[in-house]
């Protein structure tokens, strides 16, 4: 089918995204490097671990408040292996704490993953809820894995040259790892598993009954988005060179949630246009006083508009945009099929 | 399966058992395991040393108690309106902040410091008008943005969440910054003998107790004993064959909402006057809350008391009984809580399906 409307709409997508991709691509070239640091570099990571909450929402119907404190356990453990101030005498290769990190995350995302996979909805939400803050209270008060202020001057392998003055190495690195991580959902989404946890998101007392083992399908699409979430956990502290219970607290945690909203909870690309979103507005409202510069209240009040009128995020309405363009080219209002894996409410 | 059918001769509860799926038999003798070690140690504590055992005891009983008052307003929420109100704990703070100013203005700016005490009035002022402005609070949440989104409860989740955001970062603004607490009247006694072992307790943290008490008690008879309960009761199984017997149940629901609201402006008040009125007590309240009903089920009164008793003794013990050096990890406790009733019940102990 190669409708002209459906032509323009496909080009209202491929070519913004495309010209995103070049933008990144050339953005050593293109910002300062304290803008590609504490912007962009940072938006990178912040949508890692976006995308892992929207890989989870999105395809298995899970929306899990727990991402942020897997990516902290993946960062206190990398911490505490590598040489660093506080936190273990240990210290490893910076590489090898890193695999650890994510090895270690993992593997407690598949056990969160096993007790809360029978439980569905706003249930799941408020039992990940629980384990984020109880992740958050137990680094606070084991100060034997915290530190006293946090972990501080973690060892970084040689590539991540340091983050402030020469950012580039970083910037790639971060680049590299959201795009294999997108591409390798984007891959899934077609395999087997991936169309199992899909069948689940939709109806899971159907799939239990064609023989597919529900928890299992849940608890493993829980594994891999805490193995997403690691590796934006060692992103992020490689990015802050540094850890502390302060990094996965409530409203870090609440943050997460946040770019995934505002970017869209249903559609992977979502999390880092919200993420982009989100490091704009703090690098700019830090710079003028809006409402006292506080730029939790700025941030929370934009959140409640974009639940409250744009379920779907931005995302969501730059959909309606391209439907709006499509229709008007096809002249007439068609009914048209609305692309695969987006639902306009979740149950 | 394959053992439901009653085989003859064999007694009726190795029947039973078999009927049993091997997996649920095993985590239910692991759990069982568990419980019987956790008691074995606590008793062997215990008898090393009654006093510590008797007040620690109490410490948990009257936490419990401020976790009840603050977890059943959670509940009754969600039991009627399916909303999951993720401010309830910033509401919990606000009651605290709220109380603690207007003391300060009551008692002409005196600090109130540890153990500092007030004239009945001071306290009792301030704790009405905290529970009702939040209360008040809460009622326009719902009415302004919860109301118009019934039935979507993820989405009413998030829209408290952006709340909760809000009132954080706005608290942090208009508040002080150190955890002071709010004086408790000074006709009550510092302490009261309990008559074991010769042992005084602090009598604040029994009147806490006693209030959740006479809170539990008071929500029981209004759910099971007035026009208001029984109509509660109806929505919570069916809203709208409710309302098409000419009920207004948006008007239980507000007055639902504000009971809820007012129980979180209440415990924020007992608390802050107990414990201390803090930044981070939104993060921890709701966590409390949330823990408490997860455990017991959602929407359930009974199972808010059993859960609160649970976090509670938990917490308490947890801090003092475990080996020296590891007492830092009694976070650790309460998550192994959380685990051991979700691998038996998804839903909570007293939890049914929505």
């Amino acid at each position: 089918m190669t409708r002209p409307a459906l032509v323009v709409e496909r080009a209202l997508w491929w070519i913004p995204g495309l010209a995103i991709v070049l933008v990144l691509l050339l953005a050593p070239l293109l910002f300062t490097d304290f803008y590609l640091s504490a912007v962009i570099t940072k938006a990178l990571w912040l949508g890692l671990a976006a995308a892992s909450l929207i890989f989870l929402a999105g395809y298995a119907g899970m929306i899990s408040l727990g991402q942020v404190a897997l990516y902290g356990i993946a960062g206190f453990t990398m911490a505490n292996l590598a040489a660093a101030d506080g936190g273990s005498p240990i210290a490893w290769n910076p590489w090898l704490a890193a695999l650890a990190g994510i090895l270690v995350a993992t593997g407690v995302g598949l056990f969160f993953g096993a007790i809360a996979s029978r439980s569905y909805g706003i249930y799941f939400l408020m039992i990940t809820l629980a384990f984020a803050v109880l992740a958050f209270l137990f680094f606070g008060q084991v100060t034997q894995l915290s530190g006293f202020g946090g972990v501080n001057n973690v060892d970084r392998p040689d590539i991540v040259s340091n983050p402030v003055t020469d950012p580039a190495n970083l910037f790639y690195i971060a680049l590299g790892t959201a795009a294999a991580v997108y591409l390798l959902i984007r891959y899934l989404e077609r395999t087997p598993f991936g169309l199992a946890l899909q069948g689940v998101r939709d109806d899971p007392s159907r799939m239990h009954a064609l023989g597919y083992n529900v928890p299992l399908l849940r608890m493993l699409a829980f594994g891999l988005g805490a193995f997403v979430a690691a590796l934006a956990g060692v992103l992020s502290v490689w990015w802050n060179t540094r850890i502390s219970p302060g990094s996965i607290d409530l409203p870090r945690t609440l943050d997460v949630l946040i770019i995934a909203v505002i970017g869209g909870l249903y559609r992977l690309e979502g999390a880092w246009v919200g993420a982009i979103v989100f490091a704009v507005l703090d690098n700019w409202t830090r710079g003028i006083d809006v409402v006292g510069g506080r730029f939790n209240t700025v941030i929370g009040v934009i959140f409640l508009a974009i639940v409250l009128l744009s379920p779907g995020g931005l995302m969501g309405i730059w959909q309606s945009i391209t439907d709006f363009v499509g229709r008007r080219f096809a002249g007439a209002a068609s009914p048209r099929p609305r692309p695969a894996g987006e639902r306009a409410h979740p149950s | 399966m394959s053992g439901e059918t009653a085989v003859a001769g064999h007694p009726a509860w190795r029947t039973r058992l078999a009927a049993v799926p091997p997996r649920t038999l095993a985590v239910r003798v692991l759990i069982a395991l568990v419980l019987a070690f956790v008691a074995a140690w606590v008793g062997y504590k215990a008898a090393g040393n009654p006093r510590t055992f008797v007040v620690v005891g109490l410490n948990g009983l009257t936490l419990a108690g401020l976790y009840f008052v603050v977890a059943s307003g959670f509940t009754l929420i969600f039991g009627l309106m399916r909303v999951v109100n993720m401010a309830h704990g910033s509401l919990y703070m606000l009651a605290g902040f709220f109380a603690l100013e207007l003391q300060g203005r009551l008692s002409d700016g005196g600090g109130s410091g540890f153990g500092s005490s007030s004239t009945v009035g001071d306290w009792v002022l301030p704790l009405v008008v905290a529970c009702l402005g939040v209360a008040v609070i809460g009622l326009v949440m719902q009415q302004v943005f919860l109301r118009w989104n019934q039935g979507q409860d993820l989405r009413q989740a998030l829209i408290t969440i952006a709340i909760s955001i809000i009132i954080a970062d706005q608290t942090l603004a208009h508040f002080p910054g150190v955890a002071e607490d709010i004086a408790a009247p000074d006709v009550f006694p510092d302490s009261v003998a309990i008559g074991v072992y010769g042992l005084t307790y602090p009598f604040f943290r029994i009147f806490v107790l006693l209030v959740a008490i006479a809170v539990g008690l008071a929500l029981w008879a209004m759910i099971k004993r007035t026009r208001f309960g029984m109509i509660v009761r109806a929505g919570v199984d069916d809203r709208q064959m409710v309302s098409a017997l000419g009920i207004n149940i948006q008007l239980v629901f507000a007055g639902a909402f504000l009971l809820g609201a007012f129980l979180a402006g209440l415990g924020g008040v007992l608390g802050g006057t107990m414990i201390s009125v803090n930044k981070g007590n939104d993060t921890t309240y709701l966590l409390f809350s949330l823990i408490v009903v997860i455990i017991g089920g959602m929407g359930s009164l009974a199972g808010a008391a059993i859960g609160a008793l649970a976090l509670g003794l938990v917490d308490a013990f947890g801090d003092v009984y475990l080996p020296t050096g590891y007492t830092n990890y009694s976070v650790l406790l309460i998550f192994a809580l959380l685990v051991l009733v979700l691998a038996v019940r998804p839903l909570g102990l007293f939890g049914r399906p929505a």
